[in-house]
């Protein structure tokens, strides 16, 4: 019989720690895919972060380097810098990439560092148990913002993508979705180019990814994602935001 | 025992007070002497006062501070404030009497005046006052010769501006004669 | 002719660090060790290496834990409060078992503090620093060539026994100039690191650069097999210098720029005929117990002269052991101590003055 549905070659045959319906899985999948497809783990450093995907070290075949919170920027910088023929990639949290790693953020992209973030934007602090994130929602209620996120004392929920596209370092930026298979399908083409840009030696490159907590959120997997793309999606529009060739 | 001299130079930032102590400790190291160079550093650096000691020795250097030298070279006023009392007894002040319009009140010490950035404009060289007052330092205490300094000049100068040494050591030699 | 060239201590260990196959240095500019970071700018691109500025000393150490855990010599330099904002880094590069150097030209503190020489972050230095269960082997130099010596050393030390190895010197160290020579170190093949971060090539299982154990049993696993390595640091790589110390009534302890100042005091009261020697710790982590239990036999007491409030005289009692009185001296805030301070201090000991 053919086989028509297989664990990607890049994913360790080992049981992931997610909560059901979360979105990692599916982030995960689609990274591996895109190894398998450009046939690179066996070139490929991947540096897993502090938060939900922390244990990413064990999910994927490529050597992983284990970060501290929200420096895998600079990990990652450091590691290129060693095997520029490699390729490198950091797997990070919206806490991880836009609140403690933001200053390692910024200047990964604003040095043009040739390596790719996948960035996940789930709006909430999985890991530790439901607090706001940097990229909460305005009146979103989280475990730290009992009330609703107000952003007069609380600050307004910041759109990465957007951010670092204004930088003359960042290559390629799109901000993609894993609520439904089109978007899902979006997000692996938008994973895969920018790991093929990498290859070419074209400069630093981000995938947003939207994704869902249905644990934190408290809410189903389908509910969260219905949630996701009822109030995310608004705040955070689907796209590419920067896809320049870089000067020199 | 073997010898050992305590260099101190003071004056403003920008007068050359590193490098002319760089040219002496490095003569000192081409005559196979033991030799130290302690900067002041931070921001003073820049037009505040500098001063730098140098140390020469028959053997190795232990502390690189000098609290009380054998020689002071100061090239501004409120250096010789604050240093003319630290000088050894017996020991030599060379002053830059350019800018520094008083006398060294101590009678205990080798005092040498030197016209030095006088000197300098009149060679048309203003900058270059601190090499003409380590000729004058030269003469005063015989710690090395013309040909001794001559070959920490040559040292102290990066090879682009290799044509410099000889407006250097003539400098000095103004210095040394006058 | 000498083949010896005048440089900065800064500059000296950078230069070092190239000849030790150094070809990674990433740093944040702080007084006063600038010229470390001057020098790997001007060299680095001109040999094949890499230097980056950058956004903070954060991200520099973080930087050096990727390079170390890819597998390449890297190094990166600070001062005092740079050094602080390192320790989070520092920590996990320990435990991930990864090697590297680090250089702390250290200033005067806590807190933003001064950029005059200070000593005062010895504790920093030997008892942690960051979190957890961990040690740096720490070189202190007291001469420029000491710098390039140790430096050479540190690498192969970080790599032999894949730990971080801190130089601490001072601001004195790092800015003045004496003569260095550099022994033409054969580019030694350096050492394999079959565990680096360099890519599977598909032939072998995927390496894991981690210090996240959530199992007890693996953490402590993993920390009493680096404390295995310690042990044999502990055994292998002590240093330190003793001079006059066989007959010595009383024992001058100090480190860095403070053991030469130390040296010249202790000439002084030699010729007055007070009899003192000087032990000077060149690693401080491990400590040189063995030399203490030995002279402290025979010793009056111990001075141990520093450029702080008092942190390295606590090795220096936990090391006499109470066999005789350990007292201490010390400046601080990039205050000196001079050679007539030591005197008196040690004429007060002895009932001289």
């Amino acid at each position: 019989m053919e086989k028509v549905f297989e664990r990607p070659k890049a994913l360790c045959n080992v049981p992931l720690h997610y909560c059901p319906g979360c979105t990692h899985g599916i982030v995960h999948r689609l990274v591996a895919e895109v190894m398998d497809e450009l046939d690179i783990t066996g070139d490929t450093i991947g540096v897993a972060p502090v938060g939900c995907s922390v244990f990413a070290y064990n999910y994927f075949e490529c050597d992983m380097h284990e970060a501290s919170h929200g420096r895998a920027p600079a990990v990652a910088t450091g590691i290129k810098r060693v095997h520029n023929d490699k390729i490198v990639f950091t797997y990070q949290g919206d806490g991880d990439l836009a609140a403690i790693g933001t200053a390692e953020t910024v200047h990964a992209a604003a040095r043009g560092e040739n390596i790719t973030i996948i960035f996940i934007n789930n709006a909430i602090y999985g890991m530790t148990g439901g607090q706001m994130a940097p990229t909460s929602l305005a009146g979103q209620i989280t475990q730290t913002t009992p009330y609703g996120r107000n952003p007069k004392t609380q600050g307004y929920p910041i759109r990465m993508a957007e951010m670092l596209s204004t930088l003359d370092g960042a290559r390629y930026i799109e901000r993609v979705a894993v609520d439904s298979i089109k978007n899902i399908k979006a997000a692996k083409a938008a994973i895969k180019k920018a790991f093929t840009l990498q290859m070419q030696g074209e400069g630093f490159t981000m995938v947003e990814v939207l994704s869902s907590c249905p644990t934190n959120w408290g809410l189903s997997p389908v509910e969260a994602l219905e949630w996701l793309r009822a109030n995310m999606i608004p705040h955070y529009p689907l796209g590419v935001y920067c896809d320049k060739k870089l000067e020199g | 025992m073997g010898k050992t001299t305590e260099i101190m130079i003071a004056g403003f930032g920008g007068q050359g007070i590193l490098f002319s102590g760089k040219v002496i400790a490095y003569a000192g190291l081409m005559n196979n002497k033991e030799v130290s160079w302690l900067p002041s550093y931070g921001p003073e650096m820049r037009g505040g006062t500098a001063n730098c000691h140098i140390i020469i020795s028959d053997e190795p250097v232990g502390s690189p501070i000098i609290v009380n030298p054998d020689v002071l070279i100061v090239m501004n006023k409120p250096s010789l404030e604050k240093f003319e009392n630290a000088v050894k007894p017996g020991g030599v002040i060379i002053i830059d009497s350019t800018l520094i319009d008083r006398k060294v009140t101590r009678d205990d010490v080798t005092v040498k005046y030197v016209d030095a950035t006088q000197i300098a404009m009149d060679n048309n060289s203003p900058k270059l006052a601190n090499m003409v007052i380590i000729g004058a330092m030269l003469k005063a205490t015989g710690v090395m010769t013309l040909d001794e300094i001559k070959k920490g000049v040559e040292k102290s100068t990066p090879a682009s501006k290799a044509h410099l040494v000889d407006s250097n050591m003539g400098l000095i030699s103004a210095g040394y004669n006058g | 002719m000498s083949d010896k060239v005048l440089m900065k201590g800064n500059e000296a260990i950078a230069e070092a660090a190239i000849q030790a196959g150094c070809r990674y240095f990433f740093g944040y500019p702080i007084t006063p060790q600038t010229e470390v970071a001057a020098y790997m700018a001007k060299k680095m691109p001109k040999i094949g290496g890499v230097f980056l500025q950058a956004e903070s000393e954060v991200s520099a150490i973080n930087m050096v834990y990727g390079a170390a855990g890819a597998g390449a010599r890297v190094m990166t330099s600070s001062s005092s409060p740079g050094i602080s904002l390192k320790q989070e880094g520092i920590s996990y590069i320990a435990g991930a078992n990864l090697p590297c150097v680090i250089i702390n030209i250290v200033r005067g503190g806590p807190g933003l503090g001064g950029i005059q020489p200070a000593q005062s972050d010895y504790f920093q230095a030997t008892k942690g620093g960051g979190h957890g269960d961990y040690h740096l082997v720490v070189f202190a130099p007291a001469s420029i060539q000491e710098m390039v010596d140790l430096t050479s050393n540190a690498f192969d030390v970080a790599d032999k026994y894949r730990t971080p190895v801190m130089i601490i010197g001072d601001g004195m160290l790092g800015q003045m100039m004496e003569p260095v020579t550099f022994q033409s170190k054969e580019t030694a093949s350096l050492p394999e690191k079959p565990w680096a971060t360099t890519g599977t090539k598909g032939k072998r299982e995927h390496n894991i650069i981690n210090s996240l154990y959530l199992n007890p049993e693996d953490l402590e696993k993993n920390i009493l097999e680096r404390q295995e390595r310690y042990n044999t640091i502990k055994a292998n790589e002590v240093r330190y210098e003793a001079v006059g110390v066989e007959d010595a009534d009383y024992v001058l302890v100090a480190y860095g720029m403070t053991a030469r100042i130390a040296k010249n005091a202790m000439a002084t009261l030699r010729k007055q005929g007070i009899k003192v020697g000087l032990i000077r710790p060149i690693t401080l982590w491990p400590f040189p117990t063995e030399i203490f239990e030995k002279t402290a036999k025979t010793a009056k007491a111990f001075l141990s002269v520093e450029m702080s409030m008092g942190q390295m005289v606590e090795d220096v009692r936990l090391a006499v052991n109470g066999a005789c009185p350990v007292h201490f001296y010390g400046r601080t805030g990039g205050m000196v101590p001079t050679p007539d301070e030591i005197i008196n201090e040690v004429k007060k000991i002895g009932g001289v003055l």
